[in-house]
C-alpha cells in the first residue's frame, strides 16, 4: 500500500514537473519577446497558450537522426543520463512541510551528486557526436561545471553551518517563518556566490558558453534531433527548477510565507521558484555572454575565495554566538 | 531479504564493471565503466548506513576525479591503442603476483570484526545521523591522521602547480618550487 501511494506521488510529481517544463519554455519566449518589444508566440491558442504542447508533439514525431560515425551506445545514453539525474534530484525537494518524496539526511549532498552526474550527460553527448562543435561544447561545459561546482558547494557550507543539518526540510525549519530568519541576510555573501554559480551550473546566459549559438551552432546538442534534443531541453529546464528550488530552500525560507495558505501549502515555495525563473529569463534578455577566460577567472579567483572567506566568517560567528 | 538482493546486485555489478573497465578497447568506455562501478559502491555504502560516504563517493570520485580523467583522455585524443612494454617480463609471473595479492587480501578478511565499536552503536549513528557521527570522530579522535592526510594532499597540489609552472618561467622556476617542497616537508 505504501509503495502504491508512493508511486501515485511520483506520477503526480512527474506530470506536474513536465507541464512546468513545457510552460517554462512558453514563459521564457513570452517574457523575452516582451522585453524585446515583440509579442512572442501568438498563433496557437489564445496568446499562443498551446504552443508548448504543439512543440512537444512536433519534436515527438520528428525523425531521430544518429550520425554515422557517432559512438552509438554513448550517443543514445547521453540525453537519458541528463534527464534521469535531474529528475532524481526532484525526489528530495521539500515542496511544503511533509511534501517530500524522500526525506533523506544528506539531501543537499544528494543534489550535488546528481548535478555532477548530469554533467556527464553533456560531456558524453559532446564526445559521442563526433563533431567539432559538439566536442568543444562538451569540453567547455565540463570545465565550467567542475569549476563552479566547487564554488557552489562552498557557498552552501555557510547555510549548512547555520542550520546544522544537510536535510533540506531541516534547513527550512531552521530558518523559521519570520522574515528576518531567512538566510538571505546573514548569508548574503553565500547567496551572491550561489546565485552566480547557479547560472553557470545550468549553462544559462551570461555563462552559456557550452551552447553559444554564434560560435558553436548549438554546442553539445548540435547533432541531436527530435525527441532526444527535446530531452536535453527538458533536463535543462528541470535543472533550472532544481537550482531555483535549492536557492529558495537555503536562502529564502522554503515553503514559509507571510501567511499560511489553506488547501495548497506549497504556494509560497512555487512563487519563490517562479521569481528565480523570472530572474533567469530576465538576465538572459539583458546580459551579453562572458568570454571563456573571464568565466574561469571569475570562478577561481573571485567566487571560490569569497566562498571560503564566508565559511570562515560564518564558523567564527557561530562559535562566538553559541 | 531486499538488502541481501541489493547487496548481491551491487557486488555483481562492481565485479562486472571492474572487469569491463580493464578489458574494453575504447578508453572513454572504460572510464564510463568505472563510473558505473563508483555508483554501485555508493549503493553499498548506503546499505551500511553510511550515506555521507555514499554522497561524497559520487561527488568527489564521479563528479571530479573521473571527469578530470575524461578531460585528459579527450585532450590527448588517442587515435590508436598504446602498446607499452610489459612491466614484468613473463605473463605467468604477473599472474602469480596477482594471485598472491588476492590471497593476501582474502587472508585479511578475518581481521574484520563484526559488531559495534566504541560509543557509536548502529542506533546511535542512526539517531545522530551518519554525517554528524563522522564529523565528530574525524575532528576529535582522528584529528592528527586527518590533518596529516590533508597536508599530504596539499603537498601533491603544490607539486602539481610547480610542475605546471616550469614550462612558462624557464630556468629559475624549478628552484623556487624545490624550496617550496622543502619547506612543506
Amino acid at each position: 500500500m505504501d509503495i502504491l501511494l508512493m508511486l501515485v506521488w511520483i506520477v503526480i510529481l512527474f506530470v506536474v514537473v513536465m507541464l512546468h517544463v513545457a510552460y517554462a519554455t512558453y514563459f521564457e519566449r513570452k517574457i523575452i519577446g516582451h522585453m524585446q518589444v515583440r509579442l512572442g508566440p501568438m498563433r496557437i491558442g489564445w496568446h499562443g497558450l498551446l504552443q508548448p504542447i504543439a512543440d512537444g508533439i512536433k519534436s515527438f514525431f520528428k525523425e531521430d537522426i544518429i550520425p554515422e560515425n557517432a559512438d552509438r551506445p554513448t550517443f543514445l545514453a547521453a540525453p537519458i543520463i541528463c534527464l534521469v539525474a535531474m529528475m532524481t534530484s526532484l525526489a528530495v525537494l521539500p515542496f511544503a512541510r511533509g511534501w517530500v518524496l524522500a526525506d533523506i539526511d544528506i539531501g543537499l549532498l544528494f543534489i550535488f551528486a546528481m548535478s555532477s552526474l548530469a554533467s556527464y550527460g553533456v560531456v558524453l553527448a559532446g564526445w559521442s557526436s563526433n563533431s567539432k562543435y559538439s566536442f568543444l561544447g562538451g569540453m567547455r561545459s565540463m570545465a565550467q561545471v567542475i569549476s563552479y561546482e566547487i564554488s557552489m558547494g562552498l557557498s552552501l557550507v555557510g547555510v549548512m553551518l547555520m542550520a546544522g543539518s544537510l536535510n533540506l526540510s531541516a534547513i527550512v525549519e531552521a530558518q523559521g517563518d519570520r522574515f528576518l530568519g531567512m538566510y538571505l541576510m546573514p548569508q548574503c555573501i553565500g547567496f551572491f556566490v550561489f546565485f552566480i554559480s547557479m547560472l553557470a551550473e545550468t549553462n544559462r546566459v551570461p555563462f552559456d558558453l557550452p551552447e553559444a549559438e554564434t560560435e558553436l551552432v548549438s554546442g553539445y546538442s548540435t547533432e541531436y534531433s527530435g525527441m532526444r534534443y527535446a530531452i536535453f531541453f527538458m533536463a535543462e529546464y528541470i535543472g533550472m527548477m532544481v537550482m531555483a528550488a535549492i536557492a529558495t530552500i537555503c536562502f529564502l525560507g522554503g515553503w514559509n510565507g507571510p501567511f499560511a495558505v489553506p488547501f495548497f501549502p506549497p504556494l509560497w515555495f512555487v512563487l519563490k521558484i517562479y521569481l528565480f525563473m523570472f530572474v533567469f529569463i530576465w538576465i538572459r534578455a539583458t546580459l551579453p555572454r562572458y568570454r571563456y577566460d573571464q568565466l574561469m577567472g571569475l570562478g577561481w579567483k573571485v567566487l571560490i575565495p569569497l566562498a571560503l572567506a564566508n565559511i570562515v566568517f560564518t564558523a567564527c560567528m557561530k562559535a562566538i554566538l553559541t | 531479504m531486499f538488502l541481501q538482493l541489493f547487496f548481491g546486485y551491487c557486488a555483481l555489478m562492481i565485479v562486472v564493471s571492474g572487469l569491463l573497465a580493464i578489458s574494453l578497447r575504447n578508453p572513454v568506455h572504460c572510464v564510463l565503466m568505472v563510473l558505473v562501478l563508483f555508483f554501485h559502491m555508493a549503493g553499498l555504502y548506503l546499505t551500511l548506513n553510511a550515506e555521507f560516504l555514499a554522497a561524497v563517493q559520487i561527488i568527489v570520485y564521479a563528479g571530479a576525479i573521473l571527469v578530470l580523467y575524461l578531460f585528459v583522455l579527450f585532450l590527448v585524443s588517442l587515435r590508436e591503442e598504446l602498446h607499452l612494454t610489459a612491466f614484468v617480463p613473463n605473463a605467468w609471473l604477473g599472474r602469480i603476483i596477482a594471485a598472491g595479492l588476492a590471497v593476501g587480501l582474502i587472508a585479511t578478511i578475518p581481521a574484520f570484526s563484526l559488531g559495534e565499536k566504541s560509543a557509536w552503536t548502529v542506533a546511535a549513528i542512526r539517531e545522530a545521523t551518519h554525517t554528524k557521527a563522522l564529523g565528530q570522530e574525524l575532528y576529535t579522535s582522528y584529528l592528527l591522521p586527518f590533518e596529516i592526510a590533508g597536508l599530504i594532499l596539499l603537498v601533491a597540489l603544490i607539486g602539481g602547480l610547480v610542475l605546471a609552472r616550469r614550462d612558462e618561467n624557464g630556468a629559475d622556476a624549478p628552484e623556487s618550487g624545490a624550496d617550496g617542497k622543502e619547506v612543506l616537508r
